[in-house]
């Protein structure tokens, strides 16, 4: 058995203890947010904040967590089930084509806010870059971050544009 | 009463739903004009619509959810047509068992098909149960008010939709003349919500890769790295045994891995994958792939003649070659199905495009009768075409059937998706038009190479698995796809006005490589081609760009489109690295036009994008918001295919194993900003706007670049290589590897 602590609960799994932490989330605790997308660390659908950090937890063995907290985008939501402000920021800007990819920009989104509720459009960008979006939702899911900033009491400064 | 409760009724029977009887047997001896969408193929009312005891409406499509909002905006159409609102109506997507067959969801098409089979079925159902209304009150008909779910008469009496329908039977055709409903609420051309996201925000189960069944295994299947290969012979017997293996099976080729654990699966798998792999056949052509398929034997197929005079001596003529790579799909998860076998029956949970092409395939590759096979879709990651999804499915249901009664859910690795999926062709273009002295195209020719532009399974042999078991069934024969749709001809036909023009495809039929239908097949080259063309004519006129498409553009509504992209953009300001492109999907769908503005910085060859613009007319606007998604999506992704993809080869196989060896655009390098102003056309016919921005975004963004640099780039993808090399020509300029 190997214990864990997923959105501030403990768990015990009987897994291998290489299991990657993405397949105890999805299978083990039934934990739909996290998804597989290419298991190498390259595309960001299975991010989950560790210790308030994002990783891809498709690259963190289950063992290798110890007394590390894993937050999942269903952790993000509050105990009445209230989701996220980044969940309804994302819904009210329609910021999903197929919407696989979106569990891990708002985990990811969460990072950066959580830091910093002021970033510059540049900086939203780069922390962004790790994760993928095929359907090309990427200016919707811009927009849900900058309208999140705002809610949470900060936003998202403009700069002027890059000259090549 | 909760969705499920409902559902559980319907399912019940509370009316049963059919949909077996053909129109032939319904209207065969009707003088009637063609009912129209999908009510041409299945005409009877309950096929599309149910309204249950208790009032609940439940709207059955073939077609499916991919991303698109095809969901709500049918809700949206049925619930302004019946008045009621839209959370009054429950919907049902594909299954072989629930809904009338629709083929494949394809071709931007559900919208002109399922949409208007609901939106006439939904105003015959209203009629029906006004009528009905009208005969309890002993009124006249036209006296009747439909309102939020039921009937109401002047003296305030009512009743309501599900009482209404005990009294009449919905198990009867459409009548083609039934009238829209006028007046009262509006629903369709509102921006509702859709009801898709709130799970994929929340971490709901919104996804086929979500599903969890009691007792639920997991699959892989294994195979060699890419299509074209397989795995040379491994040590089954020690795989066999690892921990959580239950079964490895074996049928010719096919091999895969059943296990009571996911990554037990995965481990097996990746045991088998080290035996190490080999090219199966000829090797591939060590050439680009694109100039390959260009020296293959063609068929010419002509596509369009205009026999208008000749171009007079004066004339100026222009040639030019056009290319793209071969293009991925590459949905962001991975292949995905869940199947279950019991009983002799399968019932297989998929994500492919076209459940009941599917099940017919699945029928002879299971050798079952097609009664014993049932295809239901759930939603996956976006898939744009055809990629993984139905070749899953049968590994799946193969799986499956070693474990009766055992649900199984096989997903394939990020590897399989990219090294196995089938790719959007290659193409190549040739271009040659004639300018006459008053600056007129007086001539004009299109031709183009490339090989299919769909492999979609109907049988067994258009199945990966089906080629791999004993004995393996044959691969159909590619065919070009019929005009005006077309497969590597669409959108090669000009819209402009031409006097003189000639359009060639050669078809080449043989397949190095594993390829098929790619979001808007083969649009999007002809369009890059042609309006990267217009542009180099445009340019020798010495008159603007989008001045000298106008002076060529007949078709009111183009030029709408194409006059408010520009106003919109600002064009007549315009400073450098500008670009404009406009086409209209299929010559039959939707019309878009793109207008952007590009710099590029001339050390590294990057092009920042601070602004797109875009106007688009899809006839009636279902949800004007959802339309600006899908054209924001096809703009987004078609820039991203125009700039940086390629699929690479090297003899053996694909090269383009992953995310790393295939990039795609990443968020520092999106535009600044995309607009998309939706032109409405009220009571004009649906016209989906999926697939229209692909065309003219990559073309756009061409014209952009040549105007910015001076310099004209034909071959995709206008990569940052590409462009340092035409900045710096030398001996030594850097070459794309295949592609
Ligand atoms: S699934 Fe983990 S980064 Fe792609
Ligand atoms: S919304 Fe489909 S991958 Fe991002």
């Amino acid at each position: 058995m190997i214990a864990l602590t997923v959105n501030g609960e403990t768990h015990q799994v009987d897994v291998d203890p290489d299991t990657p932490l993405l397949y105890v989330l999805r299978n083990e605790l039934a934990l739909n947010g996290a998804k597989f997308g290419c298991g190498l660390g390259q595309c960001g659908a299975c991010t989950v904040l560790l210790d308030g950090k994002p990783v891809y937890s498709c690259l963190v063995p289950v063992a290798a967590l110890r007394t590390r907290k894993v937050r999942t985008l269903e952790g993000l939501a509050s105990p009445d089930g209230t989701p996220g402000v980044l969940s309804i920021a994302f819904e009210a800007e329609q910021a999903a084509q197929c919407g696989y990819c979106i569990a891990g920009m708002i985990v990811r989104a969460q990072a950066l806010l959580e830091r910093n509720t002021r970033p510059t459009a540049d900086e939203v960008r780069a922390h962004l870059a790790p994760n993928l979006c095929r359907c090309g939702t990427h200016m919707r899911i811009l927009r849900a971050v900058h309208r999140a900033a705002e809610m949470m009491g900060g936003g998202v400064r403009a700069v002027a544009e890059r000259e090549p | 009463m909760s969705r499920l409760g409902r559902r559980a009724l319907l399912a019940n029977g509370a009316l049963v739903v059919a949909f077996a009887l053909s129109r032939g047997a319904l209207a065969q001896d009707t003088d009637q004009p063609e009912l129209p969408g999908g009510l041409a193929k299945s005409p009877l009312l309950d096929s599309w619509i149910s309204v249950g005891a208790d009032g609940q409406i439940t709207v059955f499509t073939g077609k499916v959810e991919l991303g698109q909002g095809l969901k709500t905006a049918l809700i949206q159409i049925a619930a302004h047509e019946l008045a009621v609102a839209p959370s009054e109506v429950d919907i049902v997507t594909a299954d072989t068992a629930r809904t009338p067959d629709e083929g494949v969801t394809a071709g931007s098409q559900s919208l002109q098909d399922s949409g208007t089979a609901i939106l006439n079925a939904a105003a015959n159902v209203r009629v029906l149960l006004a009528e009905t209304a009208a005969w309890r009150f002993a009124l006249a008909v036209d006296q009747i008010e439909m309102r939020d779910g039921a009937a109401y008469a002047p003296d305030g009496r009512t009743i309501g939709y599900g009482e209404l329908v005990s009294g009449a039977s919905l198990h009867v055709a459409a009548k083609p003349d039934v009238p829209r409903r006028e007046g009262g609420a509006r629903v369709i051309g509102e921006d509702l919500a859709r009801i898709d996201i709130p799970a994929k925000v929340s971490g709901g189960e919104a996804f086929l890769q979500d599903m969890r069944l009691p007792g639920m295994l997991h699959a892989r299947v294994v195979r060699g790295p890419s299509d074209g290969t397989r795995l040379k012979q491994a040590n089954i017997e020690a795989v066999a045994t690892m921990p959580g293996v239950l079964q490895v099976i074996r049928n010719g080729r096919f091999t895969a891995i059943v296990a009571d654990d996911e990554w037990r699966a995965v481990k097996a798998l990746y045991r088998l994958q080290a035996a190490g792999w080999e090219r199966i056949g000829e090797p591939l052509p060590a050439k680009r792939m694109r100039e390959a398929i260009r020296g293959l034997p063609a068929q010419p197929v002509p596509i369009f003649h205009y026999p208008g005079p000749p171009a007079p001596p004066e004339a100026h003529t222009l040639t030019a070659r056009y290319s793209r790579p071969c293009l991925m799909h590459g949905s962001i998860g991975p292949s995905c199905a869940v199947a279950l076998w019991e009983d002799d029956s399968v019932t297989v949970w998929t994500h492919s495009q076209g459940v009941h092409p599917l099940r017919t395939a699945l029928a002879e590759l299971l050798g079952l009768a097609l009664e014993r096979v049932r295809c239901v879709h759930v939603e996956g990651a976006g898939c744009y075409g055809h990629n993984g999804a139905d070749d899953v499915a049968a590994d799946a249901a193969l799986a499956a059937r070693a474990v009766p009664g055992q649900p199984v859910r096989l997903q394939w690795m990020r590897e399989q998706e990219h090294g196995w999926e089938p790719l959007g062709s290659t193409m190549t273009v040739e271009m040659s038009g004639s300018l006459g002295l008053d600056g007129r195209i007086v001539a004009w020719q299109h031709e183009v190479w490339s090989n299919t532009h769909s492999t979609r399974p109907t049988t067994a042999g258009g199945l990966l698995a089906g080629a791999e078991v004993e004995p393996p069934f044959v691969p159909p024969r590619p065919l070009p796809i019929r005009l005006p749709e077309g497969g590597a001809a669409r959108n090669s036909t000009p819209i402009y006005d031409l006097p003189n023009a000639r359009g060639t495809l050669h078809f080449v039929e043989e397949m190095p490589v594993r390829v098929s239908a790619l979001r808007s097949l083969g649009a999007q080259m002809n369009v890059f081609a042609i309006e990267s063309f217009m542009d180099e004519l445009a340019q020798a006129a010495a008159i603007d760009p989008v001045a000298f498409r106008l002076a060529h553009l007949r078709d009111e509504r183009a030029r709408e489109v194409v006059q408010i992209a520009a106003e919109r953009f600002g064009w007549s300001a315009r400073g450098r690295g500008t670009g404009f492109a406009f086409a209209r999907y299929k010559n039959l769908a939707s019309y878009c036009a793109v207008a952007m503005d590009v710099r590029i910085d001339r050390e590294t060859g990057e092009i920042h994008m601070p602004r797109v613009v875009a106007a688009v007319d899809c006839g009636e606007a279902v949800s004007p918001d959802g339309i600006r998604n899908q054209i924001e999506g096809g703009i987004v992704q078609s820039l991203s295919w125009t700039m940086r993809e390629s699929v690479t080869f090297d003899t053996t196989h694909r090269t383009s194993f992953d995310w790393s060896a295939y990039p795609i655009l990443r968020f520092p390098a999106m535009p600044g900003r995309v607009e998309v102003h939706v032109i409405d056309r009220p009571k004009q016919p649906f016209l989906g706007p999926g697939e229209a921005a692909q065309g003219p975004a990559a073309a756009a963004l061409a014209n952009a670049v040549a105007h910015a640099l001076g310099i004209r780039l034909r071959d995709m993808p206008l990569s940052p290589e590409r462009i340092r090399a035409a900045l710096r020509p030398t001996p030594a300029a850097p070459r794309q590897a295949a592609g």
